[in-house]
């Protein structure tokens, strides 16, 4: 029998109902208004009062409207047909929704419209389905039964990961098409109870997935071709950074950009609470681009979930968890995959609305006490796993930060660094002086092992770190007041810079780096960094340093299988030892 | 079909805010309320039980325990129509220029986000004929840009003349704690440009109800929104959105929610995005374009306000000493638009900012008492010409007309050579003395 119960408080997008029966926290209802139902979860319950979040506006709601109660956690739809989707926070389809809106009148298809929810998996899709468990096979959660073809992916269909104990296969459907809601299997638990098992299933989406053996540690680098990021700052496999910066600093485009280039199998984009304008620039430009590892659109590889700044600030909240849930789900398949999320900030931000609402004791600047470990929780679900049937799969998750003003020191920023593996921080004076990727080299950092030898790359970080305190003291003293060896020191540190950490995100060869070029092309840095010059004059060092990287940059736009590469890296060396004092 | 009943009995009174007991009431719903300062509308903003609080729009100064409150069964909704064109009302939709009240089509304000499937990638330019804007940061057609500026500046001369010029159909102007005379400027200057039959005015001033401010933006955005459902491109102006923000801490407070920072609720973010965001360019319909006004307190960007604006916008134009700064000052949206305008546009306009930040390197260095060289003497020649036939906002020349200004301003100051344009481009552009 369902719960059902009936409103005696609306504030804002928060209402109170007084319930009959048992509920759950986190359990999912509606509330009813006319025809429409109103989604909206549990988030406390006292006494026969629950306090819910609804996902959409609570507009015309009264005292006394109904709600009913679903017996479940919020959850989101596993199985084949998530990627390629524009999802909402809540994994409705976007498209569909305009279609499905477009039914009540030619306007009302621009709108999102209130209490409309769709299935998150198409159901007339046919999949070509592939039995690979035998009838008689001892089987727990996760573990695969079979699989279909999803773009380039062999999705997995696997046993539902709710499942407790060892089940064994009765019966197996044979290779055919099939649609999500077609049975595939009968599997029988150790009771002797039928399990009709098809290719989808739901799972809650604020429960982390744990169908694995174990969980191995990030030691392997994750290749976004960004240079600053592999070799200075990497990211590693299964782990997990933070990108914090102002506004402008560019943010979006570096999220953007990894999303493009990242060496992962699959991508999942959360931009939560983010502008919609930048989103729609995603939707319409990946399709149109070509996943340069598969030769396929990038589109095959990616999903996005996508809850802007205007719309429900409820399923913005749950936006993050539905990204994070689509990702662990892809890793039960040993894949690798990446979830960027855009921006935490607007994430905590709605837990602070919500806690305002409640009428909680606020920590500092208003955000409820729970800030950090439910950051920590969610930056907990990254990792690399060892899967049931031996191979690996992972998450990595990558957050912006967008800290009030600027500044570091504000909670959501302060808890997230305290959970990350890799510091991205983005500055405002480097996005002025237009030094992009604007994060900064001295004031970032990593746990993960870089693509280069990490010793190689402290020596070059000692020579920024000085090469800015050389920077630092001209502006006092002057050029004229700088010995030349400082100057000199000074000129290699914005060599550094101009050549390899500031890299050109709208220029064909120069947004991506792989790692064999990074190697490459930081081998002549180091050899420019770390050379005794001749020179006698500042002008004349300042000249060199000039010309060299102009050459560099005209070659950092060379592909690396064009003949002119090596000739025109051979010319660098060659100017750089002529030079020297040898 | 509205409950027609009467309620006679108010139990709290603060701020503008009024609790009483009442039944059957949906939250959202507008109310009426008579007292003895007069008749003004209210919306119901929390629902407890059996008790109702309203916030009353014309405040709650005079309003007494014994006003009559009768719920209208329906929620915010404001008259739209072509006659609205030429008009000036003020935030709950009231006429302020003593012409007729409108009983035309209604159409309810704050509705649904717009389904981001939906919308297009901005590709359409928006004229104004000021050089700082068309030439270096284009203002495109959906845009939502802010105009960061303390007070004092002339933020409410350059939204007038961005009316005034931009190539939109329609023109809505919001005004947020406008003073009286800022007001009647708008309206004279609209006037006798002939732009005010294309324009809609919603004005609170600063003597208004606060509550009516908070509702300027969300009427001024509906009655867009139906334009541009119609096909039309509108320009949205609002000014000043810092009064805006100002409006719903002081209500916040009122309720006692508990402030987030600097005494600005929690919400602050989303309340302004779902504003901005309403800036669209339909798929297969019109467009709004939202240019906001956003005061600096204490000339601070950091301050809640700017800084939440700017995480939502698409740029921001700093207006300083009267100029639009060239530094800092960032459409987003830009190179959507300044690749088709014609083949010198982007270049031009690197080649002419860089010019103008070496300048400013060379005036700092002259104030530090350096010698300046002949390359110095050339640069500060640039800044002056620059600054007063370029940034100076009285110049009003198309983007064509900007872009050859430009070239005879290089031409003036410096050899071909040390501007570093491609030669490709400066052999066709460069003036011929």
């Amino acid at each position: 029998m369902t719960t059902t119960g009936k409103i005696t408080l609306v504030s804002g997008n928060m209402i109170t109902v007084r319930f009959e029966g048992a509920v759950a926290q986190n359990e999912v209802g509606y509330a009813l208004l006319g025809d429409k139902r109103l989604m909206a979860e549990i988030v406390r319950v006292r006494g026969d009062l629950c306090d819910m979040q609804v996902f959409d506006s609570t507009t015309d709601l009264a005292v006394g409207d109904k709600v009913e109660f679903e017996g479940e956690l919020l959850a989101v739809e596993l199985g084949p047909g998530i990627l390629t989707q524009v999802y909402d926070g809540l994994q409705n389809p976007l498209a569909d929704l305009a279609k499905e809106a477009g039914k009540i009148s030619k306007d009302s298809e621009f709108f999102l419209q209130r209490g409309m929810y769709l299935k998150g998996l198409p159901r007339d899709r046919q999949w070509d389905w592939q039995p690979l468990a035998k009838p008689g096979a001892r089987l727990t959660a996760g573990e695969t039964l079979g699989t279909v073809k999803e773009g380039i992916f062999d999705h997995k269909i696997m046993v539902p990961f709710r499942l407790q104990g060892v089940y064994t296969l009765k019966s197996i459907v044979p290779a055919g098409k099939k649609t999500v809601e077609d049975t595939v299997a009968v599997i029988t638990d150790a009771a002797g109870k039928d399990v009709e098992v098809q290719m989808y299933q739901r799972w809650p989406v604020k429960v982390p997935i744990k169908a694995y053996v174990e969980r191995l540690a990030p030691t392997e680098t994750l290749v976004t071709s960004v240079r600053t990021i592999d070799t200075f700052f990497p990211v590693a496999v299964g782990g997990t950074y933070c990108i914090p910066g102002p506004f402008g600093a560019g943010k979006t485009v570096l999220q953007q950009t990894t999303a493009r280039y990242a060496e992962v199998d699959i991508v999942i984009s959360a931009a939560c609470g983010e502008r919609a304008g930048e989103v729609v620039e995603t939707l319409k430009e990946f399709p149109e681009l070509t996943d340069p590892r598969t030769g396929r659109s990038l589109m095959e590889r990616t999903c996005i979930i996508c809850n802007t700044s205007s719309m429900p600030v409820a399923s913005r909240e749950a936006s993050v968890y539905t990204a994070v849930t689509l990702a662990e789900y892809y890793r039960q398949m040993g894949l690798n995959v990446l979830v960027l999320a855009d921006s935490t900030s607007r994430w905590a931000q709605a837990m602070r609305e919500l806690s305002g609402r409640l009428e909680e004791i606020p920590g500092e600047e208003a955000f409820p006490a729970y800030l950090e470990s439910r950051i920590a929780a969610f930056y907990e679900r990254a990792g690399r796993v060892k899967l049931k049937d031996g191979s690996i799969g992972s998450v990595t998750i990558g957050g912006t930060v967008s800290p009030a003003g600027g500044n570091f020191d504000e909670p959501v920023t302060q808890a997230t660094l305290k959970v990350v593996g890799g510091f991205h921080g983005l500055s405002r004076a480097r996005s002025d002086a237009r030094r992009y990727p604007a994060i900064d080299p001295l004031d970032s950092w990593s746990k993960y092992p870089p693509v280069i030898d990490s010793a190689r790359v402290e020596k070059a970080r000692t020579l920024l770190r000085k090469g800015n305190e050389v920077g630092q003291m001209m502006k006092v003293v002057g050029e004229e007041g700088t010995s030349l060896a400082d100057f000199t020191e000074y000129l290699k540190s914005e060599f550094l810079d101009a050549v390899y950490l500031q890299q050109n995100a709208f220029s064909d060869v120069d947004a991506s780096t792989p790692a064999a070029r990074q190697k490459v092309m930081f081998d002549v840095v180091e050899k420019a960094l770390f050379t005794d010059y001749t020179f006698t004059e500042k002008d004349a060092v300042r000249k060199f340093f000039m010309e060299l990287q102009q050459a560099f940059i005209d070659w950092n736009n060379i592909k690396s299988d064009d003949g002119a590469f090596e000739t025109a890296k051979a010319a660098l060396v060659k100017t750089i030892e002529e030079a020297s004092r040898v | 079909m509205f409950d027609s009943k009467v309620y006679h009995k108010i139990d709290a009174l603060s701020g503008s805010v009024a609790t009483l007991r009442a039944e059957g009431v949906k939250y959202g719903e507008i109310a009426q309320v008579e007292s003895r300062a007069g008749t003004s509308l209210a919306q119901v903003i929390k629902l407890d039980g059996a008790n109702v609080t309203v916030q009353i729009f014309a405040g709650a100064r005079g309003v007494d325990t014994s006003a009559k409150v009768r719920f209208l069964g329906e929620t915010m909704k404001i008259p739209f129509g072509e006659e609205l064109l030429g008009r000036a009302f003020t935030g709950s939709g009231e006429p302020r220029d003593g012409g007729p009240a409108l009983d035309s089509q209604k159409v309810p304000i704050g509705q649904p986000s717009v389904n981001p499937a939906k919308r297009i990638m901005p590709n359409r330019m928006v004229r104004t004929n000021i050089p700082m804007i068309d030439l270096f940061n284009s203002l495109v057609v959906s845009q939502k840009l802010p105009i960061f500026a303390r007070a004092g500046e002339p933020y409410n001369e350059l939204l007038a003349r961005i009316a005034m010029q931009a190539s939109s159909d329609v023109i809505i102007l919001g005004g947020m704690g406008l003073k009286y005379d800022d007001y009647l400027k708008f309206r004279d200057t609209l006037d006798k440009s002939g732009a005010l039959s294309r324009t809609v005015m919603f004005v609170h001033t600063a003597a208004d109800p606060t509550v009516e401010c908070m509702l300027v933006p969300d009427v001024s955005l509906a009655v867009a929104e139906q334009f541009a459902l119609k096909g039309k491109d509108v320009l949205v102006l609002l000014t000043d959105m810092t009064s805006f923000a100002d409006a719903m801490k002081e209500i916040a407070i009122t309720m006692e929610q508990i402030p987030s920072n600097r005494g600005y609720p929690g919400d602050l973010y989303s309340q302004l995005a779902s504003r901005y965001e309403k800036a669209v360019d339909f798929d297969g319909a019109g467009s709004i374009t939202i240019l906001a006004v956003t005061t600096m307190p204490g000339d601070d960007v950091t301050h809640p306000v700017p800084d939440n604006t700017g995480y939502i916008t698409e740029g921001q134009f700093y207006l300083r000493n009267g100029r639009i700064e060239p530094f800092g000052s960032l459409s987003r949206l830009k190179q959507q638009v300044n690749k088709n305008t014609r083949e010198d546009h982007r270049t031009l306009m690197d080649a002419l900012i860089k010019l103008y930040a070496s300048y400013k390197e060379t005036v700092e260095k002259q104030s530090m008492g350096f010698r300046m060289s002949a390359w110095d003497q050339k640069l500060l020649r640039y800044g002056t010409a620059f600054e007063k036939n370029m940034m100076d906002l009285s110049v009003n020349i198309s983007l064509e007309d900007a872009l050859d200004l430009g070239w005879k301003i290089l031409a003036d100051c410096f050899d071909k050579s040390e501007t570093g344009i491609p030669s490709k481009l400066s052999d066709k552009f460069w003036p011929k003395s």
